[in-house]
């Protein structure tokens, strides 16, 4: 029994640290960098991806063993493109700002390679239940990479956060931070930060140059989603 | 033909995909380590976007459009372009087996690319002609290929140089795309766009 909570809390933790999927795994880096010129566009990419990603891997998990060996891509990127088109639908109902600030990443959401990674290595192999608890952590670990990265970028380029002004007396925003130039010098930084403070260099080094060959490559290259 | 050379231009360079926009930046971190496979992956992408701008524009059009079910956009998108990458792949190994040889294994990763999707869902923001899709599409893809060049061209230096631990692999590339991005930068006060 014990064996079992200890494999929950694992797979629910996975995503947050050891395998978060935009410092450790570098997926999805397209939204990492293009949404977060602000913390609150950050937290609302990482709400919307998580929620497309929760729905995705519960239909995923649910249909696995119905969906045929071969046309399974197809359907899988069917599906996330329905969950896709419902937050599109609720964002511009509910959150019209958001909606626009964060225009043609929304749809793209489509394409992030977290999500039909996640598909592949974890919903399709596994129960319902743990499916729901990955997505929430890959989910949050996504939300919480891009909430830091909006945070620095944003207390650097414009001087405030969540839109109150922080540093009124202290220095002059940097206008590049928030110009695509930052976005990678940020992430740049994080990443090299977060190798600093771990153990895992050189899966990471591996995983970098395996994943830009796309989600195909990093689906190939397998790294321990199910093995959790 | 003024307004088309203006939406090459610009296009190509001032709204770079990879260093403005941040589409497609998967292959462009993952392929951009040596500049023939810089150039083989830019080939493969120039040829699906142009068509694919072509083929989405028609679908919006003719079919989301007409029969008002425009919100079902991204679905038919991704599928179309999926359908249009497969297709292309398999005329490509009939007809052209050299050029399939060629782009090989980076046609199917295509259909992840998200400035495919991308630029098909910016011309129908932007409401754009069938020609003016077209030329957006291409001249989009010329400016992917061509900041993958010239990256590949950066990393083949940071390869041989020595580099913090902490910053080797991603870190490195990631700044050195920074200071790509910073040169773009300068393109942006080009027609007061």
């Amino acid at each position: 029994m014990t064996d079992k909570k200890r494999n929950v809390f694992k797979v629910l933790t996975n995503g947050f640290m050891k395998e978060n999927p935009v410092l450790k795994l570098v997926l999805g880096t397209c939204p990492s960098l293009a949404v977060t010129t602000m913390a609150k566009n950050g937290i609302g990419m990482g709400i919307a991806a998580t929620f497309v990603l929760l729905g995705s891997n519960i239909v995923i998990s649910l249909i696995r063993k119905i969906v045929p060996d071969k046309v399974r891509i197809p359907v899988f990127i069917t599906v996330i493109a329905g969950f896709t088109t419902i937050v599109e639908m609720l964002l511009h109902a509910y959150l019209p700002d958001i909606y626009k600030e964060l225009g043609i990443y929304i749809p793209l959401i489509v394409v992030n390679c977290i999500i039909l990674a996640r598909a592949e290595m974890f919903a399709c192999k596994n129960t319902v239940g743990m499916s729901i608890l990955d997505a929430l952590g890959m989910g949050g670990g996504f939300t919480i990479a891009l909430l830091i990265m909006g945070s620095i970028r944003e207390i650097l380029g414009a001087g405030t956060w969540f839109g109150i002004t922080l540093t009124k007396n202290l220095f002059d925003p940097a206008v590049i931070m928030v110009l695509p130039a930052g976005g990678f010098l940020v992430y740049g930084f994080v990443v090299a930060a977060v190798q600093k403070f771990s153990t895992l260099n050189i899966r990471n080094k591996e995983i970098a140059a395996g994943c830009g060959m796309s989600c195909a490559g990093c689906v190939a290259n397998d790294n321990g989603g199910d093995k959790a | 033909m003024k307004e088309l050379i203006l939406i090459a231009i610009s296009a190509i360079f001032v709204e770079n995909f990879v260093l403005s926009k941040f589409l497609g930046i998967c292959p462009f971190l993952g392929v951009s380590k040596k500049t023939s496979t810089a150039l083989g992956m830019g080939g493969a992408v120039v040829f699906v976007i142009t068509l694919s701008s072509a083929v989405t524009w028609a679908a919006n059009k003719y079919l989301l459009e007409r029969y008002g079910l425009t919100y079902l956009q991204t679905i038919v998108f991704i599928l179309v372009i999926a359908a249009l990458v497969q297709f292309v792949e398999t005329v490509l190994k009939k007809v052209l087996p050299t050029l399939y040889s060629a782009l090989g294994i980076y046609l199917p990763l295509i259909t992840t690319n998200c400035a495919v999707l991308g630029s098909a869902l910016l011309i129908q923001e932007r409401q754009y002609t069938l020609l003016n899709a077209v030329v957006f599409g291409f001249a989009s893809a010329v400016g992917f290929t061509l900041a993958m060049v010239l990256f590949s061209g950066v990393r083949e230096r940071i390869e041989t140089s020595e580099i913090p631990i902490a910053f080797q692999g991603l870190p490195i590339t990631l700044i050195a795309a920074a200071l790509v991005s910073v040169a773009f930068v300068g393109f942006q006060g080009l027609f007061g766009l």
